[in-house]
């Protein structure tokens, strides 16, 4: 096996991260998941097949953690260790807890969701009924104010405070970029808005530990076993995270999937005489062009890969919308095809790390995209491609403009 | 040789085996005839939901069937069970009288529970078994009569059935004993470590576990009624049902004459799921598939065992319809799998942790939470069971694939060695069992 | 509507719970329970949540055709 060292490794992840790839990233994609395993500089692979980042997410010697992180100064959390993160960004044992207290009140409340949805949709495009025939931007007319409005309705936000969050979840939403692709000052920044986050919750807090009220937040500060129930710095990160990884992901689900209807008139045809086709139409986008390309992890043992050993410590790139694509398991990988069986895609990753909030994410997109086609007469797209936002990791456009011959009341 | 359109396919058994076997024909393109035979009168159900949801009473045995993926355009012969095999005249006889003809035979009559020893006792009222749906209606109507007198359930053996039923009666609130053979609950899949820490949960939600007991004499009243259960330990226990859940054999003796390596353990067969004769030849045209099928799994080098898991049966019908229909012969090599549900815990295992020799607890602990526990034999990982973990088993089950080295490094940058592997202790009967075989091959 | 569930393959994502909560539930915090036959109400929802299986574990029937009662009865 020496196709991988003899690869351009450094070309690949200056190509990967390149944005002028960024319209089409995928025919790059396609050469690199011919080859499974490789490595891309002294102690980082990439992995792009769908079995090896199938199988590397499941992994108990894959962590998430950074295991270089100073904890003097961490405040202790529930389970006695220092807090190092959000869950997002820890191993078992101490993910487990945090992750399962925040589930066990996240799912129930997001069961009965559908409608509120679907009013909030409605709500948005109803707003641009006066000015038709005329233009939409989907990303900022209705992509990026449907998650917050939803995360503002779980957490029990008046209506009034939701341009504070979207201006947080705009500015948060830094801290999920490489780190080495910042700067001096946005990592300062980054600082500022962290500490301003912590500030501005506070109060919110403090109302609700007096008056706990139905809303997430007031279940996650009273329900269960006090013993174990997570710290007031985890319940702010837990928040902090959930603002922040349920924000442009949403946003990005469903201007992509806008944009592979626009481009597949045929299967936006379906979609509009058959609203049942959502939830297939949404699989098929994220696999097709999933909100979240990459995902990193790091071996904590020798692990032995296709050919290949990953060392310990070593750092591993899943690309997931690679593995999306991969011939071996999608029959006519790029095609966009919503019928398409056995649709295991990777979008949401896998393993205990498993997207925390993938079921709303796809009630959200699922409910947008029928609303968008059901709603919109003749809608056209205005740039082919659209511009895209510069970051490689949460892939999306910037804008998405479509005209349309009037909005359906 | 592949099935022709004109051939004639006889699957005997129309439960999960039957059922995927037949689908997976039709899928794969088989055109002739096809015909299944069920002992029992119902079409194909799922049996794992009985000891479960069914009998905890969330679901009624009529709400457990299993879809068809497509039309099998087959004769069902449901009701009569098979009495006999002709493999010179390729019949199949059935307890109506009827002879039916086949070109390929497809034999996936599972397996039944094992009765009690004593047909006196057995034939007491309370006394149950719990394999087919008809055993959980009389078992449940059973359980609701006990629960408004709060009679006690006693559980005889302790494997994943007996604990699971054990854990549905909790679910009613009716007061549990098991007795359990051996040392631990479940020894006899998962060694007595892991088995012990489970027994130790179930002791938590309230059963009363007799492990190294057995029970001596069931006793009823005059009505023919079960009262009394007098075990091992000199105690006497008023019981008001009794749960038989003693392991299975396989009804084989319709196979005498036939040609066929048969007996209580299963019929013989290779990897490719084709029956074999006395020789160890492979007998034209007779597949075996499910519970009742033993053969030599490829991945590990025991001798011949029946795999009584659900995902065995699925994996066993693919490759009966594959090597029916196409000229290269597959082996199904697939990693065995199996699960269990109770007492609030989701028991997952790959691989065969029944012939370890060892085991080590890789993630989490014993005594409270999610753990996983690693098997290894002669220094090979073999295996792999996951409690309340299911999303981690698949890179367990990766190590078991590779054959890698055990114990295994789970965390080499935290701390390395940190792992102590310890005696599985597998109860004699397995480990018997594959000392003998291996002496044998 | 009938389905099953490969429980080997399930890792208890929950996204059918999510889907389809009158069908899936969790028992304890990892074990799935399901409706093998639910009501012909719930098809749309329980369509959604096969689709929605991360690990494609859920099985729904297509067939069209019936078991011939006459051969059940035949015992």
């Amino acid at each position: 096996m020496t196709v991988a060292t003899n690869y351009p490794a450094a070309t690949a992840y200056r190509r990967i991260l390149d944005p002028a790839n960024r319209h089409n990233p995928y025919p790059y994609f396609a050469e690199l998941c011919r080859v499974p395993v490789q490595r891309l500089d002294a102690d980082t692979w990439l992995v792009s097949s769908h079995e090896a980042i199938t199988r590397l997410l499941r992994d108990p010697r894959m962590s998430v953690q950074d295991r270089d992180i100073d904890t003097t100064d961490a405040p202790l959390g529930s389970d006695g260790e220092p807090v190092t993160g959000p869950f997002l960004f820890r191993d078992p044992p101490h993910h487990d807890s945090l992750r399962e207290q925040t589930m066990y009140r996240f799912a129930p409340r997001i069961m009965g969701l559908r409608p509120n949805i679907e009013m909030l949709v409605t709500g948005l495009l109803d707003k641009r009924l006066s000015d038709q025939p005329g233009q939409l931007d989907v990303v900022a007319e209705l992509a990026y104010p449907l998650p917050v409005g939803v995360i503002c309705e779980l957490l029990g936000v008046p209506p009034e405070e939701e341009p504070v969050f979207h201006s947080f979840a705009g500015r948060l939403t830094k801290a999920l970029d490489p780190e080495e692709t910042l700067t001096e000052q946005e990592i300062t920044e980054l600082a500022v808005t962290r500490r301003e986050w912590r500030e501005y919750l506070m109060p919110m807090i403090a109302q609700r530990i007096e008056h706990p009220g139905p809303d997430l937040i007031s279940a996650l500060l009273t329900d269960g076993d006090p013993s174990t129930r997570m710290t007031l710095v985890e319940l702010g990160i837990t928040l902090g995270m959930l603002l922040i990884a349920g924000h442009e992901t949403t946003v990005n689900l469903v201007a992509n999937g806008t944009l592979a209807l626009l481009r597949h008139p045929e299967a936006l045809a379906r979609l509009r005489t058959d609203p049942e086709l959502a939830a297939a139409v949404v699989e098929e986008v994220l696999r097709y062009d999933p909100p979240v390309q990459l995902t990193g992890r790091r071996a904590t043992a020798d692990i032995e890969l296709d050919g290949h050993t990953i060392r310990a410590g070593e750092h591993v790139s899943l690309l997931l919308a690679a593995g999306n694509r991969d011939p071996r398991r999608f029959a006519d990988p790029d095609a966009f095809w919503p019928e398409r069986p056995n649709n295991a895609h990777l979008a949401f990753g896998g393993g205990v790390h498993y997207c925390f909030g993938a079921a709303l994410a796809r009630m959200e997109a699922q409910v947008a995209l029928t609303v968008i086609v059901t709603r919109l007469d003749n809608p056209r797209l205005v740039d082919d491609p659209p511009p895209y936002r510069p970051n490689m990791l949460l892939r999306g456009p910037e804008q998405l403009r479509v005209a349309h011959d009037g909005i359906t009341g | 040789m592949n099935t022709s359109a004109a051939d004639r396919v006889v699957i005997v058994g129309a439960s999960l085996a039957g059922l995927r076997t037949a689908e997976a024909l039709r899928q794969n393109g088989f055109a002739g005839r096809l015909t299944l035979i069920g002992a029992e009168p119902h079409e194909p159900y799922d049996r794992p939901p009985l000891s479960k949801t069914v009998l905890s009473g969330w679901l009624g045995t009529d709400q457990v069937l299993l879809p068809r993926t497509c039309d099998l355009h087959a004769e069902w012969l449901l009701g009569v069970p098979a009495t006999g095999l002709d493999p010179a005249a390729r019949e199949v006889r059935l307890a109506d009288g009827r002879a039916v003809a086949f070109d390929r035979l497809v034999l996936a009559t599972g397996a039944r529970a094992r009765r009690w020893s004593d047909p006196a006792e057995a034939a007491l009222r309370g006394v149950h078994l719990l394999r087919g749906r008809d055993d959980a209606d009389l078992l449940r109507a059973d359980l609701a009569e006990a629960v408004e007198a709060n009679g006690r359930v006693l559980v005889i053996g302790g494997g994943f059935t007996g604990s699971e039923v054990a854990s549905s009666c909790r679910d009613l609130g009716l007061p549990v004993t098991v007795t359990q053979r051996g040392a631990a609950p479940l020894a006899g899949a998962l060694g007595e470590v892991v088995g012990s820490a489970i027994g130790e949960r179930q002791q938590a939600h309230g059963i009363d576990l007799r492990v190294r007991t057995t029970v001596r004499r069931l006793e009823g009243d005059a009505s023919g009624r079960l009262r009394r259960a007098r075990l091992s330990d000199g105690s006497a226990l008023d019981v008001r049902v009794a749960v038989v859940a003693v392991g299975s054999v396989r009804d084989t003796g319709w196979l005498r004459g036939s040609g066929l390596t048969a007996d209580e353990r299963g019929v013989s067969c290779d990897a490719a799921c084709r029956a074999l004769d006395a020789e160890d030849r492979v007998v034209d045209g007779v597949y075996v598939a499910g519970d009742v099928a033993r053969w030599r799994h490829p991945r590990f080098d025991t001798g011949p065992v029946s795999f009584e898991h659900w995902g065995n049966a699925v994996d066993q019908a693919e490759t009966v319809a594959h090597n029916m229909m196409s000229e290269d012969v597959r082996e199904n090599d697939a990693l065995p799998a199996f699960w269990s549900d109770q007492f609030g815990l989701n028991i997952k295992a790959v691989g065969m942790p029944a012939v370890a020799d060892q085991v080590v607890l890789a993630q989490g602990s014993f005594e409270h939470g999610p753990f996983v526990a690693v098997y290894g034999r002669t220094g090979v990982t073999v295996g792999a069971v996951a409690v309340n973990s299911p999303r981690v088993l698949d890179g367990y089950a990766a190590l078991v694939t590779e054959r890698a080295p055990f114990p295994p490094v789970i965390d080499a940058l935290r701390s390395p060695g940190r792992m102590v592997p310890v005696d599985s202790r597998i109860p004699h009967p397995v480990q018997e069992l594959v000392t003998v075989l291996e002496g044998q091959s | 509507m009938r389905i099953v569930v490969d429980l080997n393959r399930c890792q208890s994502y929950g996204q059918c719970v999510s889907a389809a909560s009158e069908v899936f539930r969790f028992r304890g915090k990892e074990s799935l329970e399901y409706d093998h036959v639910p009501d012909a109400a719930s098809d749309a929802a329980v369509r959604r949540a096969a689709l929605a299986c991360p690990v494609q574990a859920i099985t729904l029937a297509t067939a069209t055709e019936e078991i011939s009662p006459t051969e059940a009865a035949h015992r």
